[in-house]
């Protein structure tokens, strides 16, 4: 069986479990006819030229754990950033854990996709929210065709989120080739602000793919930072596809730190429906070991005077591999649109490569766009100047490194969070240096 | 404390030091001079450990040791210090990072435990004040954007912190106004005893008024072709270097 007909197949199997005569079961089942007659991504496919997602179309999927795993919380406790009082929304293997989750919330709507989708009181927000973000490509299709789970974040207008919500992602690999689609909806009304960090993390060594959709809508003068932390293990993929619309004046900021998995997809757009707003994407990618990250971004700009701010640094070693495909779009409505992009790689050695493409389709006149992008290796001369001072070569080169990467971690508003970043950049180039000066 | 041999460098197979011999005891300072491209700073990077530069004959001894295998970090916890002619500007270490970095690591090396950190809040708030360098100065990335000045002040500052047993400045005159070549070469006058020693790289007369050389020398063409008391560098700086280039021409 193919993978189109191993999902279709699926699908008929999924119709058992969820109440098709729920409206959005329409949406599911217009999606999967969408999926069906997409073609799956591929190399032909301008965006996917540099990641191939072939050999996981060869693997036979079911797309729904048989077994429930549990976990102990002291078992996957570092995996938080537990230094911080928080909101927790986990999930293993796709299911819901309200064990591990903790949501108890006032004010503000922190729970589940499966609650959003069926329970009357939220019909409104799905109905002017859910799927209304997400382009119809193959891949979404398929998440919302399967789109079940995953979390619901519903800020109300004025609302300063009290603290963080994490949201997680367990795989435990219990089950061969299960395939997670986790689908997330956060509407942050008028005024609010809210901060979110999400990760996904395999548990074992077993294989795990998941294909994740996330919309965001921001509304007027909200603040959302959206923080995703992937560290996986080498044999955990992840296809992250997340959609934001923004409208006036709010400010919406993702930050992805790409720090390990097998094969990494950030497909990351932002829409633009207001004025005076501004979007911010940064993120590190630090990884070796044969491993793949690719950052997809767009930012479309379609009203006059807002900004966009893109900044990407990666460091490539050890035959891993990096795709940065960065495009601005301005429309000709979009005048005096700020768009800025930056993208810098470090290839530590030969056998790294990095893919690197900005495009900017500008059909406004009254803009200013930049990007830049650099490749290069480590500079042989900083590196002197600090092991003339005593600091041995591999910490030397780490500091440079975290150095090369710090315009990202500048801005990230959690401090805990920031720490722990630094500490696993750290881990990662096997140095024990602090870098929290 | 260093003793250098007979020693002949090249960079890319083109011979720049061509046969130094030069010996440094603890509580000396020396002064060398010379005229520009004459090797000066390639001399003081081959002695930090600069893998750009090869020996191809002769050898540096440091404290009895040949030190030829060894890595500029080595060189460094082993107390040789460089304050380079054209500092690198690091964007995104600050200097305070960057300093609590490299003596933690020398530390570490040198077998030592980590310094608390309180004691280096205090080591770090004397010798900036020792230098007359602003706080605020240290929260800065490391030598970005620094004037010139600055990062030469910044480098003498940093000979404070890590203490060293053998200091060569190449040309950290340069760039200081008056007021500040007063407060450096104070600063290194200050950290002069009767176990270390100092190698100036200096054009100016000027600067060894206040660091007072032992011995001058002269490097011209990629030798030390003359040396002397400090009056060496009086009559240098009244006559230029042409008189010697005579004496030496082949
Ligand atoms: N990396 C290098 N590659 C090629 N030539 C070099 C290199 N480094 C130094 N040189 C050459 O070696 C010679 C000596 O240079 P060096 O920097 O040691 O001179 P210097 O005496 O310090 O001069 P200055 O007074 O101008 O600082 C010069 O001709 C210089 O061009
Ligand atoms: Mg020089």
């Amino acid at each position: 069986m193919d993978f189109k007909e191993n999902m279709i197949s699926s699908f008929m199997a999924f119709e058992d479990h969820v109440d098709v005569e729920n409206p959005i079961h329409d949406i599911r089942t217009e999606a999967i006819k969408q999926f069906e007659k997409e073609h799956l991504p591929s190399k032909k496919n301008e965006f996917w030229k540099y990641t191939s997602l072939n050999p996981y179309f060869k693997k036979q999927y079911s797309v729904y754990p048989k077994l429930e795993s549990a976990l102990e919380f002291k078992d996957v406790k570092k995996y938080f950033i537990h230094e911080i009082d928080s909101y927790k929304i986990v999930f293993v293997d796709g299911v819901y854990s309200s064990y591990l989750s903790q949501t108890t919330h006032e004010g503000l709507d922190v729970c589940l996709m499966s609650a959003a989708l069926t329970k009357p009181k939220y019909r409104l927000v799905i109905e002017n929210y859910f799927n209304k973000v997400a382009p119809k490509d193959s891949l979404n299709s398929l998440n919302t065709a399967f789109s079940r789970e995953g979390a619901f974040i519903n800020i109300p207008k004025g609302k300063v989120v009290d603290k963080p919500i994490q949201i997680l992602h367990f795989s435990t690999g219990n089950e061969a080739n299960l395939l997670v689609q986790p689908r997330n909806l956060i509407v942050a009304g008028e005024n609010s602000h809210v901060q979110i960090i999400e990760r996904h993390q395999s548990l074992t060594d077993n294989e795990v793919l998941t294909n994740g959709v996330t919309e965001i809508f921001a509304k007027k003068r909200a603040i959302v930072d959206y923080y995703k932390i992937q560290n996986d293990r080498l044999n955990a993929s992840l296809i992250d596809n997340t959609f934001i619309s923004q409208k006036e004046q709010s400010h919406v900021s993702v930050h992805t730190f790409s720090l390990g998995g097998k094969l990494t997809r950030n497909n990351l757009q932002f829409f633009h429906e207001g004025e005076r707003l501004d979007s911010t994407l940064k993120g590190i990618t630090l990884i070796g070991d044969k491993q793949h990250v690719d950052h997809s971004t767009l930012v479309h700009h379609a009203q006059p005077n807002c900004e966009s701010h893109q900044d990407y640094k990666g460091i490539y070693a050890d035959h891993s591999t990096g795709v940065f495909n960065g495009r601005i779009i301005v429309e000709k409505e979009a005048q005096k649109t700020n768009g800025f992009q930056q993208n810098n790689n470090i290839l530590i050695d030969d056998t790294a490569t990095i893919n690197a493409k900005p495009q900017l389709e500008i059909f406004a006149d009254d803009v200013k766009c930049s990007h830049g992008c650099t490749i290069g290796q480590l500079d042989d001369e900083a590196l002197l100047y600090l092991r003339s001072r005593g600091i041995p070569k591999k910490e030397a080169t780490a500091l440079l490194m975290y150095a090369f990467s710090n315009s990202v971690l500048d801005s990230v508003k959690i401090p805990e969070l920031k720490n722990r970043i630094n500490k696993l950049i750290a881990m990662k180039l096997g140095v024990s240096l602090g870098f929290d000066l | 404390m260093l003793k250098i041999e007979n020693l002949h460098a090249s960079v890319e197979d083109k011979e720049i030091l061509k046969g130094i011999n030069l010996e440094v005891k603890p509580g000396e300072v020396h002064a060398i001079m010379g005229p520009n491209g004459s090797g000066k700073s390639t001399l003081s990077s081959v002695i930090a450990g600069n893998e750009d530069f090869e020996i191809t004959k002769g050898a540096i001894y440091y404290e009895g040791e040949n030190i030829e295998e060894l890595a500029p970090e080595e060189r460094a916890h082993k107390g040789i210090f460089l304050s380079f002619q054209y500092p690198v500007e690091i964007p995104g270490v600050s200097v305070t990072n960057f300093m609590k970095t490299a003596i933690n690591e020398t530390r570490k090396a040198r077998g030592m435990e980590e310094m608390r950190a309180n004691e280096m809040l205090k080591q770090i708030r004397e010798k900036a004040e020792m230098l007359d360098i602003d706080r605020k100065f240290l929260s800065r990335s490391l030598n970005e954007g620094f004037s010139g000045g600055e990062k030469k002040r910044n480098e003498i500052f940093q000979m404070a912190m890590l203490d060293p047993k053998l200091a060569i400045l190449d040309e950290t005159d340069s760039g200081l106004d008056i007021d500040a070549l007063k407060i450096v070469a104070n600063g290194v006058n200050r950290l002069k005893r009767a176990d270390n020693a100092v190698v100036v790289i200096t054009h100016y007369q000027r600067l060894l008024e206040y660091i007072v050389p032992d011995y001058v020398h002269v490097l011209l063409n990629g030798k030390i072709v003359k040396s002397g008391g400090k009056e060496l560098a009086l009559q240098l700086e009244e006559k230029g270097y042409d008189w010697i280039k005579q004496e030496h021409a082949v």
